[in-house]
């Protein structure tokens, strides 16, 4: 057994609040990394993954401090250095990528000077060996044209290409360590294998150790040579990747496999259709954005729904599958086509349909931290749409929300909380429960769990269905998770560049020969064994050029 | 995560065992200020017109703690009741400037277009004049009264308030919580009032303080100026031009009324600072 490179040893870090209690984020963690390897570190948000990367570099966040054990970057004590040493360490010894690219580069410098920035201030390069340097990384990161990619500016390059420059820079001074911290969880699911794959690469050629951080187990599978599982700050398993893949010991590894983004092995069969008309018809709908609305979003979208019915619009960002549903919402005059309701036309703008047409839609938002109302607690939040829409009394409507929080799985007593004193996943059970509140025949759901722990979201998925089968509600499910749209929808329209390249039958769209952008969405979701992602990569490279034609 | 949701009276106790010693004393100041102006007749050793001896700037003694000012008058009860008129000012014009200016703020960002760009445009026009100098010739051409002093100095703060409102707002108006109440259909009075308002309120209040302490200085400048208060009505202003002439006598009494200013603005800057420095602390901290 060779040396290890980097060695922890019963860490603890720490959190002191103003009033001097103290209480454990991290406890108890030993691992080792040899050179050239992956150890991934997994979990849900709040299990403390960054906080022990971070510790790594020996760096804790402002509150919280290293309590106990010990970190050993070869033979040097890294807690035991002085803070110019550290400083030293961290630009060159261990680098950091994070989880945004975009937030970390400064979007008024060039990229190559900001690449090449740390070996010029600290003397080890000079700046045109540096750059020499730099070209060699981004050619074996992938970029398309390395001699002139430096010259660009951050928001000349898309975010994938940002996402490896960023990796770039990181790995222009020869670090030992790299700590990766979700660094595909911003791209979209096509460019996430390309990233994923150019980074497997350079750890593999340049024989360094690196630590990945995420909550994705299925992208783990394909990067990692040992899997550390934390869960509450705790060291739950941890073994070589294969090992926890195929046969997890622990309850929690077995839920975090069980909820991870693979493609389900059911799907739903279509529907049986007994009404003569759908409850949603989209007709011929083009709409567009900028003051004379000719930024176009949506192009010749025909799409219907039925009572009953979940369907799913997939598509990356971009694709107007957002724009799609505020349409239909009302949120957003469409320049030609319309919308019927139970073979109404709907008014295009929110301002003009009546109140009882605005019930029957509902739109439940992304992101439920932002989409309640921080100061109004959950009893107005919920009882709102039953006194606007129905006009429940006071008394009528607490009795309703009551009943409505324990549709939802939530405890009654919540009627007095605020939306800030609520776990994500309670929030976003709200947030569902709002746009129930209504009785509507639809609810838009727009990426409802992409902000969502993965077990978190397989529990709101099965809320969604249970809901379905007691009050019949249709669903339009938004999202860009292939594998999620095709748990739960019965069929699914799949957008890009704000058309509808394929729809239909779950079944039949997923099933080849299915349209190349289909396959590409397909081909991006990750496989749980160790040995997918080189497959995957040929094959998109292969779709890809395909689809430039079909552009064509 | 907080245990249960809680009222005034516990957010009361929290904020009073949060305060700061430095807060803390400028907050029983402020409190004082403001019982001794509410109080000031009964207070007031003297009558605030009465001219008790024929000498000008007499030092502090037992009977008179301030002295006397430059017609022989007793300058602590012209005090008190000079911090009665300065505070009865202050509060009038803060509160008549802030209903307008949030009003028309939060009207502006929920309407947004063109509504928004011509309001915007007409303040951004008034918060172009120098204050001061619009002050003096609105009040010179008028004539200088409460009413008048009220009215023009609330109209400038106004224009303050207004930008500050209005930039709350327009960040407020693009979450996506406004953005649920609209596709519910709610009208605009609605989501200002139950969606925008209760979000703002730490910001405005802090904003109040800020506008409040301006207003002690404005109105005190204008009367110093001898445009604001006029005799025989006085307030801190008008002390500190009254007993100017103290000072080349080596006395003290102009000091006083001066002393008040500084005092009372320096306290509501200290307790605001705080205010806004607690709001911050206390915002959700990702780990």
């Amino acid at each position: 057994m060779p040396e290890p490179l980097l060695r922890i040893r019963n860490m603890d870090v720490t959190v002191r609040d103003k009033k001097g209690s103290e209480h454990k984020i991290v406890e108890d963690i030993s691992f080792e990394v040899q050179p050239g390897e992956v150890i991934a570190l997994i979990g849900e948000s709040g299990s403390g993954k960054t906080t022990i990367s971070l510790a790594c570099m020996g760096y804790s966040r402002p509150g919280c401090y290293l309590t106990r054990g010990s970190v050993h970057l070869g033979d040097e004590s890294v807690l035991e250095k002085s803070l110019s040493d550290l400083q030293k360490l961290r630009g060159q010894g261990i680098t950091y990528v994070a989880q945004s690219a975009a937030a970390s580069f400064n979007g008024a410098m060039k990229i190559g000077d900001q690449v090449t920035e740390i070996p010029v201030i600290t003397g080890s390069m000079s700046k045109h060996q540096a750059q020499a340097k730099a070209t060699e990384l981004y050619k074996a990161l992938e970029l398309p044209n390395p001699e002139e990619i430096g010259s660009r500016y951050p928001h000349q390059v898309s975010g994938g290409q940002l996402q490896r420059l960023m990796a770039a820079m990181a790995m222009i001074s020869d670090p030992k360590l790299l700590i990766l911290d979700e660094p595909t969880t911003a791209l979209d699911v096509t460019t996430q294998i390309e990233v994923l794959h150019s980074f497997k690469k350079l750890i593999h050629d340049n024989k360094m150790a690196a630590i990945y951080v995420t909550h994705d187990l299925s992208l783990v599978a394909q990067i990692a040579d040992h899997i550390l599982v934390l869960k509450d700050g705790k060291m739950v398993e941890y073994g070589a990747t294969k090992q926890i893949i195929s046969d997890p010991q622990h309850d929690y590894t077995k839920a975090l496999m069980a909820a991870a983004h693979v493609m389900p092995e059911e799907i739903h069969a279509p529907l049986t259709i007994t009404s003569r008309q759908p409850l949603l018809r989209v007709e011929n709908v083009t709409a567009g954005y900028g003051p004379r609305r000719d930024v176009i979003a949506l192009r010749d979208i025909d799409l219907t729904i039925e009572a009953g019915e979940t369907v799913g619009v997939i598509g990356e960002s971009g694709s107007g599958k957002t724009t799609l549903g505020r349409v239909i919402s009302g949120l957003m005059r469409p320049s030609s086509g319309a919308v019927y309701l139970d073979g109404n036309q709907l008014k295009p703008t929110v301002a003009e349909r009546p109140r009882e047409e605005l019930r029957q839609i509902q739109f439940a938002f992304q992101m439920a931290d932002v989409a309640l109302n921080p100061r109004q607690r959950l009893g107005k939040i919920l009882s709102r749409p039953m006194r606007f829409y129905r006009g429940l009394s006071h008394r009528e409507a607490n009795r309703e929300v009551a009943r409505l929080l324990e549709r939802v799985d939530l405890p009654t007593e919540f009627i007095n909380r605020f939306p800030p004193e609520l776990s994500g996943g309670q929030r976003q059970r709200v947030n569902l429960a709002r746009a129930l509140a209504a009785e509507p025949k639809l609810i838009i759901c727009d990426e409802i769990t992409s902000a969502l722990d993965t077990i978190v979201a397989e529990q709101i998925l099965d809320l969604l269905e249970s809901l379905q089968d007691e009050l019949g509600i249709s669903y339009m499910f938004i999202t860009h998770d292939i594998a999620t749209v095709s748990k739960i929808s019965e069929r699914i329209a799949v957008m890009r560049h704000g058309r509808i390249v394929q729809q239909g039958p779950v079944n039949e769209v997923l099933t080849p020969p299915c349209h190349e952008y289909t396959q590409l969405l397909l081909n991006s979701v990750p496989e749980m064994r160790t040995d997918w992602l080189e497959g995957a990569v040929v094959e998109r490279r292969e779709l890809i050029r395909a689809l430039d034609g079909i552009s064509k | 995560m907080t245990p249960e949701a809680t009222g005034w009276r516990a957010s009361l106790r929290d904020a009073i065992s949060d305060l700061t010693p430095g807060a803390a004393i400028c907050v029983l100041f402020l409190i004082f200020v403001a019982v001794v102006g509410l109080f000031a007749s009964w207070i007031a050793p003297y009558d605030e017109g009465t001219i008790l001896t024929n000498e000008s700037f007499l030092p502090a003694s037992s009977e008179m703690w301030l002295g006397s000012d430059y017609l022989g008058r007793d300058v602590l009860s012209r005090l008190i009741f000079g911090v009665r008129v300065t505070l009865f000012l202050a509060v009038i014009i803060t509160m008549l400037s802030f209903t307008a200016g949030v009003g028309f703020g939060f009207a502006a960002a929920a309407f947004g277009g063109n509504v928004d760009m011509i309001v915007s445009r007409f303040n951004d026009a008034m918060l172009s004049f120098p204050a001061l100098m619009l002050a003096l010739i609105v009040i010179n051409a008028l004539g200088s009264s409460f009413a008048v002093l009220i009215i023009t100095i609330a109209f400038i703060d106004m224009t303050r308030v207004f930008r500050v409102a209005r930039a709350l707002a327009v960040n407020i108006m693009v979450l996506d919580y406004v953005e649920a109440a609209v596709v519910r259909g709610e009208g605009k009075s609605w989501i200002i009032w139950h969606e925008v308002l209760p979000n703002t309120l730490t910001p405005l209040a802090a904003e109040f303080g800020i506008r409040f302490t301006y207003a002690i200085l404005f109105v005190s400048a204008l009367s110093f100026l001898g445009l604001g208060v006029q005799p025989p009505q006085s307030d801190l202003g008008v002390m500190v031009r009254e007993n100017m002439q103290s000072i080349l006598y080596g006395e003290y009494t102009a000091i006083y009324p001066a002393l008040g200013i500084a005092a009372i603005a320096i306290s509501m800057n200290v307790f605001v600072d705080w205010m806004l420095q607690r709001s911050s602390a206390k915002l959700p901290d990702e780990i």
